[in-house]
C-alpha cells in the first residue's frame, strides 16, 4: 500500500510558483531521498506533505485517505477530527531541530505522547528510554537542549519525532545545519532506521548518503520532478543536468 | 501628635499602596495579555481598536486616567459618587493603564520566539492551545521577564499618584501629616518605604529569573 500519495500538488508564494506539478507515491518500506538545487522546492514539497503549508492545488493522502484534495478550482482540506487522524501517520525532523528548550530531552520526546496521544507517562518513559539508548542518548535524558552538541540536537529531534510512532518520517536537510564532524553521527542515525525498513522521504545534499541508503532518488529542479529512479539510475543519468549537479555535489 | 501615631497612619498608608499594587498586578497582567492577542489579531478590526486603546492609554498621563475615570460617572451619566467608589476607581485606572504596557511587552516577548517553535508542536500535534500553554508562554514569560520587571518597579512608584483622588495611601497620608506637623520627616518615610518596596520587588524578580535560568 502507498503511505503517501501526492497528486499535482501546487503551491506559489506570492505568484512565484514554488510547486508546479508534483506528484509522488511512497510505498511502505521505502527510502526516499529528494534532490536538487537550491529552490527547486525540496523543502516546500515537505512542508506542504506535512501540511505546515497549504497547497494550492492536487491531492494529499496518507493511507489511501484523503487529507486534502482540489474542489471547484480550490484545495479543500480534510475536517479538525480527520485531520488529527491523518497527523498520526508522519513525523517531520527539521533542518534546525526546534527543540523545546525549557524541556529536558526526557521531557521533549515523552511530552507529546502524553499530551497529545494520551500515553500512559511511565510507557512514554520507557518509549523514550529505548529510543535514547538506541540513538546513543541514554546518558542525555537530563539534559537540557542547550547543553547538548548539534549532533545530539538532531537526533533528540529525531526521537522526539519517533516517539509517536509515525508510519512515515520526512527529514529536511537534517544535516544541512551540522559541521561534518557531526554530520556522520546523524547520518549513522538514519541509516539504522532504514535498516529497520522505516519509510522516509530525506531531503538532502548529501549525495553518497542518498547514493548509498535510498531505493529511490527524485531530482528536483524548479518546482518539477525531472527524473526519478533508483540511486544507480540518477547517478548514472543520461540528463546532463542531474548528472552536473551531482558532479558538484560528489567531487 | 506623637511619633507612634504618625507611624501607625503611615502604616495604614503603606497597606493601601500594597493593596494598589497587588490588585493592579492581578488584573492588569492578565488582561495586558488578552489585549496582546488583540493587538496581534488578524482580523483588521480588532487589531486597530487594540492599538488604538493602548496608544491611548500610552500616550496621555496616567494622572488624567485616574481623575477621568473616577468622574466619568458623574459627568457622563449623572451618577452621584459614592465615597467607596474611589478605591475601585484608582483601580480600575491603574488596571486600565498597566494592562496597555504590559501587552506590549507580551506581544514583543510572544513574536520573538521563533516560528519553528510552532512548527515543531503542530507537526507533533499539539492544538492550539496547548503550543501556547505549554511551548510558547514559558518562553515568553523567561524573556519578559526584565521588561515586566521595569514596569512593576514603576508601577509601586506610580500607586503615588492615587493622591489625585484623594486616596489614603502612603504618599497622600506622608503629605497630609508633613503639612500638619511642618516636618519633612514623614516625607522621608514615604520615600524610605518606596525604596525598600523596589527592593524587595527587584529581589523577587531577580529570584524569578534565577529559577528559569535552567535553561537557554
Amino acid at each position: 500500500m502507498n503511505l503517501l500519495e501526492i497528486n499535482h500538488m501546487k503551491k506559489s508564494f506570492d505568484g512565484v510558483e514554488i510547486l508546479k506539478d508534483i506528484s509522488l507515491a511512497v510505498r511502505e518500506g521505502e527510502v526516499v531521498s529528494v534532490i536538487g538545487p537550491s529552490g527547486s522546492g525540496k523543502s516546500t514539497l515537505l512542508r506542504c506533505a506535512a501540511m505546515l503549508e497549504k497547497m494550492d492545488g492536487g491531492e494529499l493522502k496518507y493511507l489511501g485517505e484523503r487529507a486534502a484534495w482540489e474542489e471547484g478550482g480550490r484545495c479543500v482540506y480534510a475536517d479538525k477530527r480527520k485531520l488529527k487522524e491523518i497527523h498520526k501517520h508522519f513525523g517531520l525532523v527539521f533542518q534546525s531541530f526546534h527543540l523545546f528548550p525549557h524541556y529536558s530531552v526526557m521531557k521533549n520526546i515523552i511530552d507529546a505522547p502524553v499530551s497529545v496521544d494520551k500515553v500512559p507517562r511511565k510507557e512514554a518513559e520507557e518509549r523514550a528510554v529505548r529510543l535514547l539508548a538506541q540513538l546513543g542518548l541514554e546518558d542525555k535524558k537530563d539534559a537540557y537542549p542547550y547543553q547538548l552538541s548539534g549532533g545530539q540536537k538532531q537526533r533528540v529531534s529525531i526521537a522526539r519525532a519517533l516517539a509517536l510512532q509515525p508510519r512515515i518520517l520526512f527529514f529536511d536537510e537534517p544535516t544541512s545545519a551540522l559541521d561534518p564532524e557531526l554530520t556522520g553521527e546523524v547520518l549513522k542515525v538514519i541509516r539504522e532506521l532504514a535498516k529497520q525498513h522505516m519509510t522516509m522521504i530525506i531531503v538532502t545534499h548529501e549525495m553518497q548518503f542518498a547514493r548509498e541508503l535510498s531505493d529511490r532518488i527524485i531530482f528536483m529542479e524548479q518546482g518539477l520532478i525531472r527524473q526519478q529512479g533508483t540511486p544507480r539510475e540518477i547517478f548514472e543519468s543520461p540528463n546532463d543536468r542531474v548528472r552536473e549537479f551531482i558532479g558538484r555535489l560528489t567531487s | 501628635m506623637n511619633i507612634q501615631m504618625m507611624f501607625m497612619q503611615l502604616v495604614k498608608g503603606m497597606g493601601s499602596s500594597i493593596e494598589i499594587f497587588i490588585l493592579t498586578l492581578l488584573f492588569a497582567l492578565p488582561l495586558g495579555l488578552i489585549l496582546s492577542f488583540g493587538r496581534m489579531s488578524h482580523k483588521s478590526l480588532v487589531q486597530v481598536i487594540s492599538k488604538f486603546y493602548i496608544s491611548v492609554m500610552r500616550g496621555t498621563p496616567l494622572m488624567l486616567q485616574l481623575i477621568v475615570v473616577y468622574f466619568a460617572p458623574y459627568y457622563v451619566f449623572k451618577i452621584q459618587i459614592s465615597s467607596g467608589y474611589r478605591f475601585t476607581a484608582v483601580i480600575i485606572a491603574f488596571v486600565l493603564n498597566y494592562a496597555a504596557y504590559f501587552a506590549e511587552i507580551y506581544r514583543a516577548g510572544i513574536e520573538s520566539i521563533p516560528v519553528g517553535q510552532y512548527e515543531a508542536a503542530k507537526v507533533l500535534g499539539y492544538s492550539r492551545a496547548q503550543t501556547f500553554v505549554k511551548i510558547i508562554l514559558p518562553q515568553v514569560i523567561k524573556r519578559i521577564l526584565p521588561p515586566v520587571t521595569n514596569e512593576t518597579i514603576t508601577l509601586v512608584k506610580d500607586t503615588s499618584l492615587a493622591f489625585v483622588l484623594a486616596e489614603a495611601e502612603m504618599f497622600t497620608i506622608a503629605k497630609q501629616i508633613a503639612a500638619r506637623e511642618t516636618s519633612i520627616m514623614p516625607l522621608m518615610a514615604a520615600g524610605v518605604f518606596y525604596y525598600v518596596f523596589n527592593l524587595a520587588v527587584a529581589g523577587f524578580m531577580e529570584y524569578l529569573e534565577r529559577r528559569l535560568n535552567y535553561y537557554r
